[in-house]
């Protein structure tokens, strides 16, 4: 919970007409809580699921970027799932993220982002995720070096950890995937 | 039956030996499974959760190069399967944007479990087992991503499952009823958040252990890594519930063998399987 004052002046039009176009209907919401009491990471968020849709209906798009909410969440779907409303919960907090990301908003749950990011770095690079290179660039941007040592080492044992990444062929489609296709005529 | 085959990158990796039984099972099956040449990686779930372009284009690539064979496409991994499905959506629903000019909409996206639990196929492994498991009391563990969402997976019974509860007495084993069943234990968190990763999978074991269940059964090769090693990590007495694949029970009660190998890639000790194909009938009943 948190005591931001709610108004009018706050209505962010363009956040809540990108959410109109991918058929997010925020505003379809009568805060019933399923999505709250299913969301099985709720526990940690500081907003619950059921603030994020009411926050977003009022296009209070500020306090949602900075949330921990929008990172914590794992995409389980639980809650787009149950919802009697068929408001596509999941959907909303991947665009929360993202604009979070364009907007170079800082995150509050820092880490999350940068596992995404090394995640991505491994499949720009080599068209499939690398485990081992993706671990490392996690560790080194995120300083998290000692975390998980035991696990790695463990599983690299176990043969679960390949040393050498797999390229595929056509690396130049993966390459044009990352940079904007389909957003070229974007404004 | 023949179908394009979608490892996606964990079963490249991590879960290599999901990739093994699958192959194994398929052949014994008779069902053809053919990779898709040069597939990428779907992108789950860093893709979608961070940017929906890339998170869509990465798996419609696939579909792309899938279509050129024009079978339906077997996927083993739950989020691969889920971001395939999404991918197919979208492409379905706006082709244009999305540059297709040629689409199979015949083509469908097959998780393993929907199609091994297939009533003929589920018929043809009962009778194709050698070794029944027995007094193996087995939690199903669906997590999420092969069910929700069931507008994208397509999945009948998303909040009551039975694809693999049905799998795991085709081959002779019990499975237990329990609560937990299609909980999420934060796979995507698992690396940046093991705490978070501790509590769920934590939850979700005790729930397996109070069903009677001594031992857990999946289908996500992210579920089983995470289910596994966050149990370690969780301390406490209990040593905790090994977690196999479907595929990996199934290649054991066919062969009748549960071979060393399999038995190493486990981060949790699996001898619960193991014993069965050690012990003979008569000691083991001397036992109880």
């Amino acid at each position: 919970m948190n005591n931001n004052v709610i108004s009018p002046e706050m209505e962010n039009r363009k956040f809540l007409s990108k959410l109109e176009t991918m058929n997010i209907d925020v505003h379809a919401c009568y805060q019933c809580g399923r999505c709250s009491s299913g969301c099985p990471v709720s526990d940690f968020f500081d907003l619950k699921v059921m603030e994020v849709v009411r926050l977003a209906s009022y296009g209070m798009e500020d306090i949602l970027l900075k949330s921990n909410t929008i990172w914590l969440c794992a995409a389980c779907e639980t809650c787009a799932t149950r919802c009697p409303n068929d408001i596509e919960i999941a959907a909303l907090m991947d665009v929360l993220r993202s604009l979070a990301l364009k907007k170079g908003i800082t995150p509050a749950q820092p880490r999350i982002p940068i596992f995404h990011q090394s995640m991505l770095d491994s499949i720009k690079r080599w068209g499939r995720a690398y485990e081992v290179g993706m671990i490392a660039g996690y560790k080194l941007r995120s300083g998290d070096y000692m975390g998980d040592m035991k696990l790695g080492l463990d599983m690299f044992k176990k043969g679960k950890l390949n040393i050498l990444p797999h390229s595929i062929k056509e690396k130049a489609e993966i390459k044009q995937i990352f940079s904007g296709k389909g957003k070229e005529y974007d404004r | 039956m023949r179908l394009s085959y979608y490892p996606g990158c964990s079963l490249h990796g991590t879960a290599h030996d999901y990739d093994h039984s699958v192959q194994e099972i398929c052949k014994k099956l008779d069902i053809d499974l053919v990779e898709i040449p040069d597939w990428n990686c779907c992108g789950a779930s860093s893709a979608h959760m961070t940017d929906h372009e890339i998170g869509m284009r990465l798996p419609i690539r696939n579909l792309m190069l899938a279509q050129e064979a024009g079978h339906d496409i077997l996927v083993p991994c739950a989020a691969c399967f889920q971001r395939l499905c999404a991918a197919d959506k979208a492409v379905k629903k706006d082709p244009d944007y999305w540059d297709i000019t040629q689409y199979n909409q015949e083509m469908k996206i097959v998780h393993i479990s929907t199609l091994l639990s297939k009533p003929e196929i589920l018929e043809q492994i009962t009778a194709l087992t050698t070794k029944p498991l027995a007094d193996l009391k087995i939690a199903c563990y669906y997590g999420c991503l092969s069910l929700r969402h069931p507008k994208i997976t397509g999945a009948v019974n998303h909040e009551m499952p039975e694809t693999l509860e049905n799998i795991v007495r085709a081959i002779g084993a019990e499975a237990v009823m329990w609560s937990h069943r299609t909980e999420c234990c934060s796979g995507s968190l698992t690396m940046a958040r093991p705490d978070i990763a501790v509590k769920l999978v934590g939850d979700i074991a005790s729930a397996a252990s109070r069903a009677g269940a001594t031992a857990m059964v999946t289908d996500c090769p992210m579920c089983q890594a995470n289910v596994e090693s966050r149990q370690l990590d969780g301390g406490g007495a209990n040593k905790g519930l090994p977690v196999f694949f479907a595929t990996e029970l199934i290649a054991a009660a066919l062969s009748g063998d549960y071979p060393k190998k399999q038995q190493k890639v486990h981060l949790v000790s699996p001898d619960v399987l193991t014993d069965l194909f050690l012990q003979p009938q008569a000691t083991r009943e001397d036992a109880a």
